[in-house]
């Protein structure tokens, strides 16, 4: 059984690797398709800081998270951040009572507003922080919303 | 294959705003139908906006962002005429690429 595993994996990592040779997956294009998986499936801030490769984070008055006090869907909850920190090079967006803490993570490349805007689903009322990583360092401001209407049942 | 998406990019001085709606259902694998069996996660994991050959935003996802998902954010460099390019890929490994052209508001 074991033996017979190997051979697959063998014969499916030549594959890989001739796909690669004949160019048809470009290396970089795989890497630019990555995905957190350990950061996804944190179950609080803390892991999520430590996952995205955070020792800790500071609050930041320079953080500004813009979202509703009161949110009666919590399907669907507007959440903008904006960032005053100089060389903001990413902006995740964090909420501590969902089933899983990281909602979404997005890189900043220089050229780019350290501004994003988007919506999440809250499945009850929770604190929601945004942490910045900006020159290497990691900052965050956090924000309750009262969820009316949980927004993960089912 | 998923409906386009719906892209503004307009200019605003010297940046662009840009504007997008997706169609997806971004299913978190909590739920359940009917008769109670979990209904599979199905949802955008990354996206990538390009300009001109150059990322100008990345973003990894998880099964929190809202249903047929937006996302509103702003860059610099970019001219009126000139291409916005937006790709997302799910973890059903579904893949779908749309294009906008920069416009001066109003005109």
């Amino acid at each position: 059984m074991d033996a017979k595993r190997r051979e697959v994996l063998k014969t499916g990592g030549g594959v890989l690797a001739l796909a690669a040779a004949a160019g048809i997956i470009k290396p970089g294009e795989a890497l630019a398709q990555e995905w957190n998986k350990a950061a996804f499936d944190t179950k609080s801030v803390a892991e999520t800081v430590k996952a995205l490769g955070g020792g800790g984070s500071t609050p930041s008055g320079s953080v500004e998270i813009t979202a509703p006090d009161i949110a009666e869907n919590g399907a669907v909850v507007p959440v903008a951040v904006e960032s005053k920190l100089p060389r903001t090079q990413a902006i995740a967006i964090l909420i501590e009572k969902n089933p899983n803490t990281l909602s979404a993570d997005f890189d900043i490349p220089a050229g780019t507003d350290p501004f994003v805007s988007t919506r999440v689903k809250m499945a009850e009322t929770s604190n929601i922080y945004a942490l910045v990583i900006a020159d290497g360092h990691y900052f965050h401001a956090v924000k309750e919303i009262k969820v009316t209407i949980g927004g993960c049942g089912g | 294959m998923a409906d386009p998406m719906r892209i503004r990019a307009n200019m605003m001085g010297d940046k662009v705003e840009v504007k997008v709606l997706m169609a997806h259902e971004m299913e978190t694998g909590l739920r359940k139908d009917a008769s109670g069996n979990a209904i599979p996660a199905h949802f955008i994991r990354n996206v990538t906006v390009t300009h001109g050959g150059k990322t100008v935003l990345s973003a990894q996802w998880g099964t929190s962002v809202s249903r047929n998902p937006f996302l509103h954010f702003r860059f610099k460099g970019g001219k009126p005429g000139e291409k916005v390019t937006i790709t997302w890929l799910d973890n059903k490994g579904e893949k779908r690429t749309d294009e906008a052209v920069i416009v001066v508001p109003g005109t």
